[in-house]
Parts: C-alpha cells; structure tokens; sequence
C-alpha cells in the first residue's frame, strides 16, 4: 500500500466508515418498522396465527422447510404453499393440511420422509392459519411461481 | 510460548475440533439423505442432522475464536491472562452445555425438547441456526460475558495493540448481536427482521473483524513484517467490511417483507463485500512476499494464505454471483445458497480458526518452529483435500442449483417442475456432492492424524544435538 497513505487515514476510514453506515442502518430500520405495518398485515395475526408459528418453531420445520427462502432446502418451500394448494380457499386449503399432515410419514421407499407429528385438528387448523397468514404477506412477489 | 496463561488455549481447540469431526459426520448422513430419502430417518431425521451440522459449526468456531483469544490476547498485551481459572472454568461450563444440548437434539424429539426446557416462557427456538434451548443461550450469553471480562481486563493491564482491540470489538459485536436471539415476536416478519441482526452481522459484520485480527496475529508472527504495515492493511480490510456489510444486510431483505429500496441499497452494498475479501487476498500474499525469515512452522502460512482465497471465492465471489436482486429472485433459497454458504463458512471461519491452531497448537505442545516435516506434510496433504473437496461440494452445489432454477423456478405456473420433480432430476449431482464429502472426511483424518506424528530419529537426535549446545 502507497506510503503517503497512513495508518492515521486508514483508522479514520474505518471508525468514520463504520460509525456512519450502523447509523443509517439504524434510520433504515427505524423507516421500515413505520413501512411494515401496511406490508405484513400484522392486524390478521390472530391467536391463532400465532398459535400456528409457535407449533412451526416447536416441531423445527425450518429444519427441513423454507420459508419465505429460508431455512433448509430439503423439502418444499411453504410460504406460498397456500397459493400452490389452496386453489385461492382457505377451507380447500385446511381440508387438504388436515389429511397430508395425517398421512406422515407416507413410508415410499427411497423417498424423503416427513415425521408424524401427532399434531392434533386445532393445532392443524391454527398452523395452516399461519400459513395462509404467510403467504399474503408483500414479499416484492416472490417465489416467482406457485412452485416456490 | 511467551505467557503461561495462554496454553488455557489448548482445551478449546481440542474440544473445537471434537465438534468439526461431529458436524462432518452429520454432514455425510443429510449427504447420503439427499439422495436416499430415508435413509436412517427414523433415528435420526434430517431436520436434526441438520440441526447437529450447523449448531456443532457454530460452536465450534466459537471455541475456535474463544482458543484464538486466550492464546493472542497475553502475547499482544505483553502480560498473563487476567484469570486463567475464569477461562478454565467457563471452558468445562461451556463445553457441557455444548454436549448436553447436542444429546437433546439428538434424543429428544424437538417439541418435547422445546417443552422441557420451558421454552414457553421465553419462546427462542425453532429458528434456523437458533434452534437452541432458551437456557442454552442465556449460557452462551453468560460465558461470552465472562469470556470477553476476562479479555477486557488482561488487555487493561498491558500494551495495547490494534490487533487485539480489534479482535475485541469484533467479540463484543458478538456478544451484543446476539441478544437479538432473545427477540421472537409473533409476527413471522419482524422475527426475520432481526433475526438477522445475529446471522448476518456476524457472519458479514463482527466475525470479518475476528477473521481480520487472527489472520494479522499469525501473519505478523511467521512473516516478520513490521506491525505498522501489517496494521495498515486490518484497518482498512475491517472498514471495507463494514462500510459494505452493514447496508449490505439488505440482500436479505429483498423477499421477506421489507420495503422496496432495499432491493437497491441490498444489491449495491453487497455488490461490494467482494471487495473486503480481495483486500485480505493481496494483505496475506504481500506481506508473505515481504517476510523477514523463514518460519519453522510453513503450514500455518499455508493455512492463512489458503483462508485469504477459499474465503475471497466463498464469500466474495459465491457470494456475489447471486446477490444482485434480479438474480436472487431466482436463485433465493435454492441449491446456490446452499453453495455458498459451505464454502464462505469454510474458507472464512473454519479456515482462520484451522489456522491459529497450526499456528498455536505446536508451541503449546513445546514446538515453537513447528510440527516436524513428517507431521507438516500429512497436514499439507490434509488442508488440499479438505481444501478441494469443500470446491467439489461448491461447484456440484452451484450446479445443482441452476439446473434447480432452470426447472423449477423460470418456467411459469403451468411448466414449472414441483420441488419434489426437480430434486429427483438433480439427484446426479447430490452423487457428486457425497462423493467431494467423503473426500473432504479423509482430508479431516489426516488432519487428525498430523497430531500425532512425532520426530523422525534423525530429526529427535538433531533436535538433542540443539540443546546441548545451546
């Protein structure tokens, strides 16, 4: 590195630097939490949605599903799984939660399998409701089709 | 060794590595699941293999880092560590808590996991890389306080240098963004938000300052270079870290919710966190070329040069091929993710910790030039195969993943192929994944196996021959 460039300069970019892009980060998310409200719809988070994330965190379905893109990449995407087979209906939707989550494991040779979790009809009903919850959030449209 | 009090080091690291044989083990079971779908899924489901490889990853690193700090801090400060006995004792706490949540993951099924630990009461878990129990992380908080107290005070005591400072803002930074932990709210958005305040301003904020000040500690040592240069170049490393990584934060908030400008300021800053990691390539490969002597120990060289370049391409190349918005809206969650974060992790933070324990581990073992010629090259043999099977895994991975977006996510509604489809059609390259797996679990034996090579009888009697004399 150039001589004339000093270590003095090279301190000062550095606490400057840091220093003022943690700030905006601060702004930018002292601005997102005012945007957010109109964009995740947080007032049809019922009991029940609620109830519905805190059964997705107890059985770790993040260990094998994504959400939104994130967490594992071994099964299905299921924050548009709504979209993908809930034909636009919540009791189509439910209705077909109720069976595939009782069929598990579906015990196909070689194929991934999905625990049985002995999830009862309410706790079900209050998962697919996050679920539904979910996939109505404004995520900038993505996935980009119903596939995930 | 110049202090006493730094061999508290040892402990760490040995446990450290406990943990990266465990992770690769588990590594190779999701492995062969992705191919063989049920393969031992009754015992040991993919979910919690996956949970043991990345939490195993994590503690690991943390040991590592934690073993880095005990060994570098008295040697900066130019005095012993301010209490030995705190390190020891917060290494047996914190290396129980390690095994008994490891146990639980892997004995317990998880609600009921969830339920025993009163998870209820502070609901934490369930969350991708914070899968751990509520007490599990008020532990780690706990330890990482006494941990950095420790440090804190030693550096108090004695000469203070930018490496340590640096090291110990970026351990503070750790500490602090972890609390975000503690924060799951009942809307999924908001959880997401801060949740990665903990991933990403670790991996791409404060750990690049951890990686920084271990890379410039083993490089002032077995170069020679004048601390003034080597100092130059951590100062400006660690700025172009944050001033890119902390906006940068925004590549992950393209699809979960926030805003649209992120799509921008996301795309624009992480466009230039390459530039940290090409900064830290010229930095090892410059002073190397200005190195004062020769030392004894090559492979800790190698190991820091080898974490310049695995880290520039996993971090920075990996992961600049899918950060700009309008390809990451194809490839977000896919195979390529998958991809990068393997080989970021690897050649960043497991490379950096591998390459303060070559450094340290022989002097603590009373080898101050390093392991003999026999020991460094089984270990030369083993950082090229850890080194080109973690490539293979990256490249069959990448691949994977744009035959993934080509099947799965460009098509629209009626010709897209389902998950399920595309990952039978990809299944050749999870082969070849397995297979760089495999190759990447010899080059650990070996690595293991350099440990315990001795002298040649040439090299004992030489070595004797030194004493005498001296």
């Amino acid at each position: 590195m150039a001589d004339n460039f000093t270590k003095g300069m090279a301190r000062n970019i550095y606490y400057g630097g840091s220093v003022f892009f943690f700030l905006l980060l601060m702004g930018l998310t002292f601005d997102t939490m005012l945007e957010l409200p109109k964009r995740d719809h947080r007032e049809n988070i019922t009991e029940a949605v609620a109830h519905g994330k805190e059964l997705w965190e107890n059985n770790n379905c993040v260990g094998c599903h994504s959400i939104m893109g994130e967490g594992a990449y071994f099964a299905p995407e299921l924050g548009n799984v709504f979209v993908r087979y809930g034909n636009g209906s919540e009791e189509t939707f439910e209705a077909f939660m109720q069976s595939w989550m009782a069929m598990q494991p579906l015990n196909v040779p070689n194929r991934r399998q999905m625990p049985q979790f002995n999830l009862s009809e309410e706790e079900v009903h209050s998962l697919s409701q996050f679920l539904i919850w979910t996939s109505r959030v404004n995520n900038n449209d993505w996935p980009p089709n119903k596939q995930g | 060794m110049k202090f006493e009090s730094q061999s508290v080091a040892k402990p760490y690291f040995i446990f450290a590595l406990i943990l990266f044989a465990g992770q690769i083990l588990f590594g190779l079971l999701m492995g062969t699941q992705y191919i063989f779908g049920d393969f031992l899924a009754e015992y040991i489901p993919f979910n919690v293999a996956r949970m043991l490889h990345t939490n195993m990853l994590i503690l690991w690193l943390l040991f590592g880092f934690m073993g880095a700090s005990y060994f570098l801090v008295p040697e900066e400060a130019e005095t012993e560590l301010y209490s030995p006995l705190l390190a020891k004792v917060l290494f047996w706490v914190f290396a129980v808590a390690s095994l008994a949540t490891a146990a639980g993951y892997l004995f317990v099924p998880y609600a009921k996991l969830a339920e025993l630990t009163f998870n209820e009461l502070l609901p934490t878990m369930g969350r991708e890389f914070l899968e751990q129990p509520t007490i599990t992380k008020i532990g780690i908080v706990i330890v990482c306080l006494g941990f950095i107290f420790n440090l804190g005070m030693t550096i108090l005591r004695g000469r203070k240098t930018v490496v340590s400072l640096v090291l110990i803002t970026g351990l503070i930074g750790l500490a602090v963004f972890f609390l975000f932990s503690f924060y799951n709210p009942d809307n999924l958005i908001l959880d997401k938000y801060f949740w990665w305040f903990v991933v990403h301003l670790w991996v791409e904020g404060v750990w690049e300052l951890i990686l920084g000040a271990i890379l410039a500690f083993t490089l002032i040592k077995v170069t020679g270079v004048d601390r003034e240069v080597i100092e130059k170049w951590l100062y400006v490393i660690i700025a172009m870290a944050l001033i890119s990584g902390l906006i940068g934060m925004g590549h992950h908030y393209f699809w979960i919710g926030p805003g649209e400008y992120w799509l921008w300021l996301g795309s624009i800053f992480s466009a230039i966190e390459p530039i940290p990691f090409f900064m830290m390539v010229l930095f090892a490969f410059n002073v190397t070329k200005q190195r004062r002597f020769e030392h004894g120990n090559q492979m800790a060289l190698t190991w820091a040069l080898g974490t310049s370049v695995m880290a520039f391409l996993g971090a920075g190349v990996w992961g600049f091929i899918h950060t700009l918005a309008p390809i990451n809206y194809f490839t977000h969650g896919s195979q390529i993710t998958a991809a990068h974060g393997h080989l970021a992790f690897f050649g960043a933070y497991a490379m950096i910790v591998l390459t303060i324990i070559s450094y340290s581990m022989p002097i603590m073992c009373g080898r101050p030039q390093g392991n003999p010629a026999g020991a460094q090259r089984i270990e030369r043999f083993a950082f090229w195969t850890m080194c080109i099977g973690m490539l293979g895994i990256t490249i069959a991975l990448t691949i994977a993943g744009v035959w993934q977006v080509v099947l799965q996510r460009i098509p629209d509604d009626a010709e897209a192929l389902s998950f399920m489809a595309t990952q039978d059609a990809i299944e050749p390259l999870y082969w070849a994944r397995l297979a760089f797996g495999v190759m990447f679990f010899v080059g650990l034996i070996a690595y293991f196996a350099s440990f315990f090579f001795g002298y040649s009888e040439q090299e004992e009697s030489n070595l004797t021959a030194t004493t005498t004399e001296s």
